[in-house]
């Protein structure tokens, strides 16, 4: 190719540079891959303000809390000591997305980020079932605005203590703020602060009427029509709290609605690790190396970018002193690359695994995968022997009863199945988070909060029980008790206030 | 169809907020720190930055995870020798949690502090939280010679001197604009009136249309003849005087260099001088620093010989407060000047000295100064001179007196001395 056609050889960026580059990988994105995004809003950042996002979790705009804080003191020491980088971008599911580039990348870095960022997250934010249920890319920044201001007005009237107080007790339950199966209602700036004050009279309303008519009719009915409260088991604690909690002050069901929705807001990107970043390092890989064939980028500009690239997708060994776990950037991107490879180059295994993905079009097939799947179905689907094979896994079974650990299954033929299965499990946040579910409430009583722990595999909770206890007695008003049931349905207390 | 936008230039402590809430949060485990590394620092650097260290347990926020025990399964990559129905040995000390809390640290670090770097600022807040200056009492506005010229704003006379470009030129603007747009506003009219008369297809030559033009060129003249800038649009910087307490204050450091005195105990008198003179400094704007040693004789002299030289020979303590008494009476007028005065010592002097100290500080020193801390650096038994600074103790509140054994002393000493009264 004419090699006149290459954009800059120099490492040094700048905007109009930013802009050909962006326009370049943009046409190849739309044009050539059909990926299909949202407005992109790129913005150059410093370092210091790489830190800053960095400790509001990636938000641009979100309240005040002392742990942002402590995240900030924590990545600024670690940045400076020079433990640590910094990512090379945050992006934001909005809309228009935003994403950051720090100002101290390279032009190739920049380049690698935009494709990464603006055109690879960017797209699965967009397409993705899960992001697609649970967030309003268009109205997240608003609802952060709202939030914040309405938890300033209330530090402002209560007092930042007791603000603060109530904040630590919910994000303690951030993990138990989503409803798994129930669609949530979107969000929309405008409507919040209509529906607030509405919400504010009419819970209250509720709550007392809930409470208020129960001792009386006690009396009467004796123990037999015992009324059980829930009726189901509830899984949304901090909804459960919300709606429920007997002592709660509306400005405080407000604040945990707050925390709730945010909760909400990111239970998609904790399920799709491995599927986020590996469809996005498939997309830079991709667009960049296209960019090269077409004689835009030279051969200086690709090293870089590939040696960039190299350190991302490293897996090292389980026996490496840098093994933690894996690394979702290196099995999502493999995964991806295979599905490809499946499509275009299917060995006689692959169309013994997956019948209906050899010879079609495998940009049909990724964007099938990108769009309906979360990383624990999406590796129970797509995860080939082949890959198996290249990453040499194998599957230990840790039992407290036996002395020693069990290898259940390696890469071998009858291992496969048992092994796609186990590592599909480890990404299922059911069976990686402890499942607990509000039980009961003894409603006539003394008004206490039982919470149910169903136990996997007879796993036991960690050690931080009592203190989540004291927190969500906190909320709650009134006694917390936890207790455990096994796979035999026995019940037994582990825990109360 | 990407926006690209440079914020660069945004502000870029967005986190100063959430950074002090963490700070006041654990402010108790924060000042221990503070307080401990005041003793383990060298003594030359203590004006910087610190780095503090908080349990990190302490800070964790808690969520639900899993114990150990139970059963769970684990896919790794890697394997190099395994085959399946292998069993092996359980790992030593087990391996992540699963999903646990946070990451768990590399390479085998356990459960280190959370270590982080105070400002010297926030330092230095930490360590002198709860502390006051005793008698702090501001010299007074009566008499106060000192006046202090402050920007009061702006005013509309003032010396040419004090013209302020940008607000002048401002008004002027405002002003044009506001007497031009009565005739701007009859213009777009006319001007209205004429296009259409025009494109009714009326003569240039015609009545009206010419009525009309110089009506318009008579308005556009009137607005050409607005002055660019009139004395009315002028605006001044303007200026006040303001009363200033004085906030001055000398700091005299009274140092036995006798040969008792050795390097060690020298050292223990320097941090409690620096200490001091980091306190004085958060309260004082300027501070001046007066060295005094003496061991038979008392001599003026700079920090460093004050410090390092050594000097050797008897003691006699009074020699030091009678320079001292000399030095504020010709230089530090105890009307404009608040003094300090803090006296390190092994508590050796000879007999009948100390009761010519004693004396001296009761009639002369002790009404100028705003206080007076003696120290003590030794483990052995009190001689006179503690004895005889006892009286003076009982007769003036603004005296007090401690002992220091060893650099650990140092700063319960600071923070005793110190300690905010309750009122």
């Amino acid at each position: 190719m004419a090699s006149n056609r290459i954009i800059s050889e120099s490492s040094e960026w700048t905007f109009p540079l930013l802009k050909r580059f962006d326009q370049e990988i943009g046409r190849i994105a739309q044009e050539e891959f059909g990926l299909d995004t949202y407005a992109n809003q790129v913005e150059v950042i410093s370092s210091e303000q790489m830190i800053d996002a960095y400790s509001s979790v990636g938000l641009p705009i979100n309240y005040h809390h002392w742990s942002y804080g402590k995240q900030f003191v924590a990545t600024e020491q670690t940045y400076r000591r020079g433990q640590m980088g910094l990512a090379y971008e945050i992006v934001i599911n909005s809309d228009p997305c935003i994403a950051y580039l720090m100002e101290e990348n390279s032009m190739p870095m920049q380049a690698l980020v935009i494709a990464h960022a603006c055109y690879g997250h960017n797209s699965f934010f967009k397409g993705n079932y899960l992001f697609q249920t649970w967030t309003s890319a268009d109205a997240i920044i608003d609802y952060l605005v709202f939030a914040r201001t309405y938890i300033a007005e209330c530090e402002e009237r209560y007092g930042t203590e007791e603000v603060e107080l109530l904040l630590d007790s919910c994000h303690s339950l951030m993990n138990y703020g989503v409803d798994r199966y129930r669609r949530p209602a979107p969000l929309s700036m405008a409507e919040e602060k209509r529906r607030q004050s509405e919400r504010e009279s009419y819970l209250q309303s509720q709550i007392n009427d809930l409470w208020r008519t129960l001792p009386f009719a006690d009396k009467e009915e004796g123990g037999l029509d015992e009324r059980h409260f829930p009726g189901e088991p509830q899984e949304n604690l901090l909804y459960f709290i919300e709606k429920n909690a007997p002592l709660l002050e509306p400005w405080q069901r407000e604040i945990v609605r707050i925390v709730r929705k945010v909760a909400q807001y990111f239970y998609p990107q904790r399920q799709t690790q491995v599927m986020n970043e590996g469809w996005a390092t498939f997309w830079h890989y991709t667009l960049l190396n296209r960019l090269y064939d077409e004689g835009f980028v030279g051969d200086g500009f690709m090293m870089e970018v590939l040696q960039s690239h190299t350190n991302v997708v490293y897996q090292p060994p389980f026996d490496s002193p840098y093994y933690s776990g894996i690394n979702p950037y290196a099995l999502g991107f493999a995964m991806m690359r295979d599905i490809r490879r499946i499509c275009e180059e299917p060995t006689d295994e692959d169309r013994d695994w997956f019948p209906d993905m050899v010879d079609r079009d495998w940009r049909k097939v990724l964007d099938f995968a990108m769009r309906n799947f979360k990383d624990e179905s999406f590796i129970a689907q797509f995860l080939s022997p082949h890959l198996m094979r290249e990453f040499r896994m194998f599957a230990v079974s840790d039992d407290d009863r036996e002395d020693t650990l069990e290898i259940t299954a390696i890469h071998e033929e009858t291992g496969y199945r048992h092994l796609r299965q186990r590592l599909a499990d480890q990404y299922n946040l059911g069976s990686r988070e402890p499942n607990i579910q509000v039980y009961k409430v003894d409603v006539r009583g003394d008004r206490s909060l039982t919470l149910r722990h169903f136990r996997y595999n007879r796993r036991p909770l960690g050690d931080s029980v009592d203190e989540m206890l004291r927190h969500i007695r906190r909320l709650w008003g009134f006694e917390v008790r936890m207790e455990a049931v096994d796979e035999h349905g026995r019940v037994q207390l582990v825990g109360g206030t | 169809m990407s926006h690209f936008i440079d914020r660069r230039l945004n502000s870029k402590n967005k986190s100063t907020v959430n950074r002090q809430r963490f700070l006041r949060r654990y402010k108790t485990q924060l000042k221990r720190a503070a307080s401990d590394a005041v003793n383990r620092r060298s003594i030359t650097d203590i004006d910087g930055g610190e780095q503090v260290g908080i349990p990190s347990k302490d800070i964790s926020e808690p969520q639900f995870h899993h114990g150990s025990g139970g059963q769970r399964d684990m896919v790794h990559p890697g394997n190099k020798e395994f085959e399946a129905g292998d069993r092996v040995r359980r790992p030593e000390g087990g391996e992540g949690q699963g999903a646990g809390q946070g990451q768990a640290g590399r390479g085998g670090r356990g459960e280190d502090d959370f270590v982080f770097e105070l400002s010297r600022e926030e330092f230095l807040d930490l360590l002198f939280d709860d502390l006051e200056l005793p008698n702090l009492v501001r010299n007074q506005l009566i008499g106060t010679t000192e006046f202090k010229t402050v920007r009061a704003g702006y005013s509309t006379e003032g010396a040419p001197t004090n013209i302020d470009v940008v607000r002048s030129l401002r008004g002027a603007i405002a002003r044009r604009t506001a007497l031009g747009a009565p005739h701007r506003g009859r213009i777009r009219e006319l001007e209205e009136e004429l296009a259409a008369l025009l494109a009714a297809g009326a003569e240039e030559t015609d009545a009206q249309v010419i009525a009309l033009r110089e009506e318009i060129d008579r308005l556009k003249t009137r607005i050409a003849a607005l002055p660019f800038i009139d004395t009315f649009d002028l605006r001044y910087q303007s200026f006040t005087k303001l009363p200033e307490p004085t906030s001055k204050a000398v700091m005299l450091c009274i140092m036995d260099v006798s040969g008792s005195m050795d390097q060690v105990r020298k050292n223990l008198a320097k941090r409690f001088f620096i200490l001091l003179y980091l306190f004085l400094q958060r309260n004082y704007d300027q501070i001046e620093v007066v060295f005094i040693r003496h061991h038979t004789i008392a001599q003026e002299v700079d920090e460093q010989e004050f410090f390092y030289s050594r000097e050797t020979g008897g003691t006699v303590v009074s020699s030091a407060l009678q320079l001292a008494d000399e030095v504020i009476r010709e230089r530090y007028d105890s009307e404009t000047w608040n003094i300090y005065a803090a006296q390190a010592s092994d508590g050796d002097n000879w007999d009948s000295d100390s009761t010519i100290c004693r004396d001296l500080l009761i009639q002369n020193l002790l009404p100028l100064l705003r206080y007076y801390a003696y120290v003590e650096i030794t483990p052995r038994q009190h001689q006179s001179l503690w004895y005889a600074y006892q009286d003076v103790k009982a007769a003036y509140a603004h005296f007090a007196m401690e002992e220091i054994n060893g650099a650990d002393d140092i700063f319960p000493v600071f923070r005793e001395l110190f300690k905010r009264q309750e009122a």
